[in-house]
């Protein structure tokens, strides 16, 4: 029981600074950066409360796909050399004290609905989707989710096909003066556009393509 | 303090989401980062499924997470096409020179 208290502390703490980090580092790189670090704390945290299947897709998802993505974009559109000053002119730090209000405001909140919160034991009647201490983590998820889930499972898929296709189409472009085969022109191509058969006179030649 | 409740996975998921918000607030810097914050608010939710369905023992809370995750994974990829294509047409992508729509 220690062990899980000092490694909740390490962990979360780990998360909490690296998203602050995240916030107001003023390289976007170092952002980059720090995100992938909190998604790894956040996802040892998953592995260690039980959780082995979400912290495990939560690496590949987020840290292989999601963080190189986001350093991808960074890197391709050079912003990590523009100039990222906080404080540029007094206009523009004025909406600052109302954005950390309302922060610190819906923190309260939400502590006050933490601190308050009871739930009554006979409130779970569900039997099936109860966690069996006998089978893993990732079995019991694979057994609910490709049988009560099926139809979700099927729309998340849709959804991951819409957004590539939209990703797409959003960045497609194309582009003038550049040389690209056209296959139709090649197959449709004839003998008679090709060859030509002439009558050679002779001592003078033939002059072609002109 | 030592014996680690479900209180303490919802106070850090209350963190991560307050600091998620103030990211979106008080940025001035590109939108990438904004993208990023609202990454940080998604793992917060994330964060409260997985301690909730841990905790209660109903596996439905996990469930969920993932689909979650699905839809973390396409506006990320969305909003960075978008933000690609902006940036194709207009050059920049500081927030306060974003005002075509004069807001």
């Amino acid at each position: 029981m220690i062990a899980h208290a000092i490694f909740f502390y390490i962990f979360s703490i780990i998360a909490i600074i690296s998203a602050i980090m995240v916030t107001v580092s003023k390289n976007t790189v170092h952002s980059v950066f720090f995100l992938i670090l909190d998604f790894i704390s956040i996802s040892c945290l998953f592995i260690m409360i039980g959780a082995e299947f979400l912290g495990m897709i939560m690496l590949i998802v987020y840290v292989g796909a999601v963080a190189v993505l986001f350093l991808f974009v960074v890197m391709m559109l050079n912003v990590a050399q523009q100039t990222n000053q906080w404080f540029i002119s007094k206009e523009s730090s004025r909406h600052i004290p109302v954005g950390l209000l309302i922060s610190v405001i819906i923190f309260f909140e939400l502590i006050i609905v933490i601190g308050g919160w009871k739930y009554k034991p006979d409130l779970f009647n569900s039997e099936n989707l109860f966690i069996k201490q006998e089978i893993s983590n990732t079995h019991s998820l694979g057994q609910v989710l490709y049988t009560d889930y099926i139809h979700i499972f099927q729309i998340s898929g849709m959804i991951l096909l819409v957004a590539m296709i939209g990703a797409i189409v959003l960045t497609f472009r194309q582009r003038k003066g550049v040389k690209k085969q056209s296959y139709l022109k090649q197959i449709s191509r004839e003998r008679i556009e090709g060859v030509e058969v002439l009558e050679v006179a002779s001592n003078k030649g033939v002059k072609i393509d002109d | 303090m030592i014996e680690i409740g479900l209180g303490h996975y919802l106070t850090l998921g209350a963190i991560i989401f307050s600091i998620g918000i103030i990211g979106i607030f008080l940025n001035r810097k590109n939108i990438i980062v904004i993208l990023m914050s609202i990454e940080l608010i998604l793992l917060a939710v994330n964060i409260n499924l997985v301690s909730f369905s841990i905790y209660l023992g109903d596996l439905t809370g996990q469930v969920f997470t993932l689909f979650i995750l699905t839809v973390a994974a396409a506006e990320a990829a969305i909003g960075l096409a978008i933000i690609v294509v902006y940036f194709r047409n207009s050059g920049t992508i500081r927030v306060e020179e974003i005002d075509k729509l004069k807001g």
